[in-house]
């Protein structure tokens, strides 16, 4: 019992360990993209027109608000010194404090992933195991086929199609943004919210689900074809009962993983669907803070999503363990 | 001897498979097996003879039904004189024959061992059934708690024999049951196939072993690329002049206690099968007449597929190869 509890502390520290590492290098690889960059940040959000009617003194003062002045290496210790110590600094480009931004934005988009992701990954995973059980029958030709449609579909040209049949013919939903226009936040109820969620969401699930389920399927066959069912067939065993105690068993571990490696796929696709639908949250906003050189913010949410992606594998990594009994028992075996 | 009722009975079967040829349009098909002809008796333990690549396990699963799709299965399979159709083999199957399968792949990685042995049954007198088991061939206790992947080779195959076991089949058809046992378990398995034939049910025994199953078997069907060359006696091996097929003799021959006396030659691929007897390349009394069509005949109370089986005095060369 001893020796079981020391293996989790020793797996839990290796995982913070293998985090931190994580983290401190996406940061600086991000850090050094932005200063590589030849955006000029005080023009880019000052505007050309305005930075060339500024004086002097005024174009010094933006210099220093944007950190022109100090060498890339010092301005990223400071950063990083103050990430430690929990402050994220200001956003320049939206003048506030960038713990605040960020939690606002990653509300927005964790209500567009999650919804994403549960869909995709419960349809997902429906729909390639019914596919996987009645090979090259009907159900299966019908899936597939869908299944390959809309993986091919790029998503932002199935985000300007949803937007102009629901939005913009029938006119059912909103064709963006988070809450409608003129209205303040605190005004909004959650059937509003909602209404704007559906379409990005609809968006990144479908294509999501498209992947989740040609992989399900693929190993839905693989199992189909195993020895274990073969056999299972040789004893009598039929159908549904061979889907039920031998199949489902084991897909649900390949489907663990694949669920949650998505996690990274589905935090890119909201990058952009939150673009095509001006969906103010985290992939906003860091192409925002991408484009206007606003590195405490770019360097925030490059740290969250490391961390988020980070997370998943974690989760999909201890889940295993549970799952599987080879892993299981096999770590208890020594 | 009175004549046994029949457990089983394949005649005529042929097993080809349907496939894509990456260098022609068109399908080709791939004859597997071949007019293979066998029987089981009640109270018998016939053992199919052949090296690996002849086709064996396809011969199992043909008798299961457990073919691909893309197999074509001819010929007929009748189980106690009824013609099994595939209906039938469905309701017979894990019932009233039971399959010995090859590979211990075939258990399911991620569900413990005792409940793949009754098959999801939980009652006690079917534990109770299993239990006895276990103790009678060797597996402790703790083993239907394990998975599969924290048992030794011996001890899956253990487990793969006690699932036909447990549902008392009339037929029990065995594909090479015994490898990575220990020789004195192995030995304990085929005298348990023995006793089980005993009690008025059939056992085929499909296996490359001619030596183990000359130890347990009442009849030998010899398997050569896909087909039958003979069913012999198993005590027509003790002298080579009762066997009617050279292929046979040549077995014989190549036992360790007769000389180890090996035929030049390999079995031919099914894609190159030759014309007529398909040992015929190979076989020291080749005549015009093997590269025609081959009848199966019946000589001294065995069946061979040769144009002159060998006679029982004339030929008796010691090293004519």
């Amino acid at each position: 019992m001893a020796e079981e509890a020391a293996n989790v502390i020793r797996f839990l520290l290796k995982k913070m360990l293998k985090a931190a590492v994580l983290l401190a290098g996406v940061s600086i690889l991000a850090f050094a993209l932005v200063s590589l960059s030849p955006i000029d940040p005080v023009r880019a959000n000052t505007g050309t027109t305005a930075y060339l009617r500024m004086s002097p003194e005024k174009r010094a003062q933006m210099d220093s608000y944007w950190g022109k002045e100090l060498p890339a290496a010092e301005r990223y210790l400071n950063w990083a010194a103050d990430f430690v110590r929990g402050d994220m600094g200001m956003s320049q480009k939206y003048n506030r404090p960038v713990a605040e931004v960020i939690s606002e934005k990653a509300g927005n988009s964790l209500a567009l992933m999650g919804t994403a992701w549960v869909c995709s990954g419960i349809l997902g995973f429906i729909l390639g195991a019914v596919a996987g059980c009645f090979r090259d029958r009907r159900p299966d030709k019908v899936i597939r086929g869908g299944a390959l449609l809309l993986a091919a579909t790029p998503s932002f040209w199935l985000a300007l199609l949803l937007i102009m049949v629901f939005s913009v013919w029938l006119r059912w939903l909103p064709f963006g943004m988070n809450i409608p226009i003129g209205v303040s936040h605190s005004e909004v109820g959650i059937a509003d919210r909602i209404a704007h969620l559906i379409l990005p969401a609809l968006t990144l699930s479908l294509t999501k689900t498209a992947d989740i389920t040609l992989h399900t399927r693929q190993k839905m066959l693989d199992i189909m074809e195993s020895d274990y069912v073969l056999f299972a067939r040789a004893r009598g065993e039929r159908g549904s009962r061979i889907v039920r105690r031998h199949a489902l068993r084991n897909i649900l571990l390949p489907a663990i993983t694949l669920q949650f490696s998505s996690v990274s796929r589905i935090f890119g696709g909201s990058v952009l669907v939150e673009q095509v639908f001006s969906y103010p949250g985290l992939g906003q906003a860091a192409v925002d803070a991408g484009l206007g050189s606003d590195v405490s913010l770019l360097l925030a949410i490059t740290v969250f999503s490391a961390l988020l992606v980070f997370t998943g594998n974690l989760i999909a990594d201890l889940l295993y363990g549970i799952a599987d009994p080879q892993i299981r028992r096999g770590r208890s075996h020594g | 001897m009175k004549e046994k009722q029949k457990i089983i009975e394949i005649s005529g079967l042929s097993v080809t498979f349907e496939q894509y040829d990456p260098h022609s349009p068109r399908r080709v098909n791939l004859p597997v097996i071949s007019d293979l002809n066998v029987s089981v008796h009640a109270g018998e333990i016939v053992a199919v003879v052949g090296s690996s690549g002849s086709g064996k396990s396809l011969l199992a699963h043909a008798i299961f039904d457990l073919l691909p799709a893309n197999a074509k299965v001819g010929g007929n399979i009748y189980y106690l004189g009824e013609e099994m159709r595939r209906e039938r083999i469905r309701e017979l199957r894990g019932r009233e024959i039971a399959l010995i399968p090859q590979g211990t792949g075939a258990l399911n990685p991620l569900m413990k061992t005792g409940r793949q042995i009754t098959n999801g049954r939980k009652d006690d007198a079917c534990v109770g059934e299993m239990r006895n088991l276990m103790r009678q061939y060797g597996l402790p206790r703790n083993v239907e708690k394990k998975y599969p992947f924290e048992l030794s080779g011996g001890m899956a195959r253990r487990v793969l024999l006690l699932t036909a076991l447990m549902s008392h089949p009339k037929l029990i058809v065995a594909d090479e049951p015994t490898p990575g046992m220990e020789e004195s378990l192995a030995g304990q398995v085929l005298a348990d196939f023995r006793n089980y034939a005993d009690q008025g049910n059939g056992v085929l025994l499909i296996t490359h072993d001619l030596r183990a199953a000359l130890g347990v078997a009442d009849r030998i069907a010899v398997f050569y690329a896909g087909t039958t060359l003979e069913e012999a006696a198993a005590s027509d091996f003790d002298r080579e002049n009762l066997l009617r097929h050279p292929y046979t003799r040549a077995l014989w021959r190549a036992m360790p206690e007769h000389g180890f006396a090996v035929v030049s030659g390999s079995q031919p691929y099914v894609k190159d099968l030759p014309e007529g007897c398909p040992f015929g390349p190979r076989c020291p009394d080749k005549s015009p007449a093997c590269a025609g069509e081959i009848p199966v005949r019946s000589v001294r109370g065995g069946r061979v597929r040769c144009v002159c089986p060998g006679e029982e005095e004339k030929r008796g060369e010691p090293d004519g190869m």
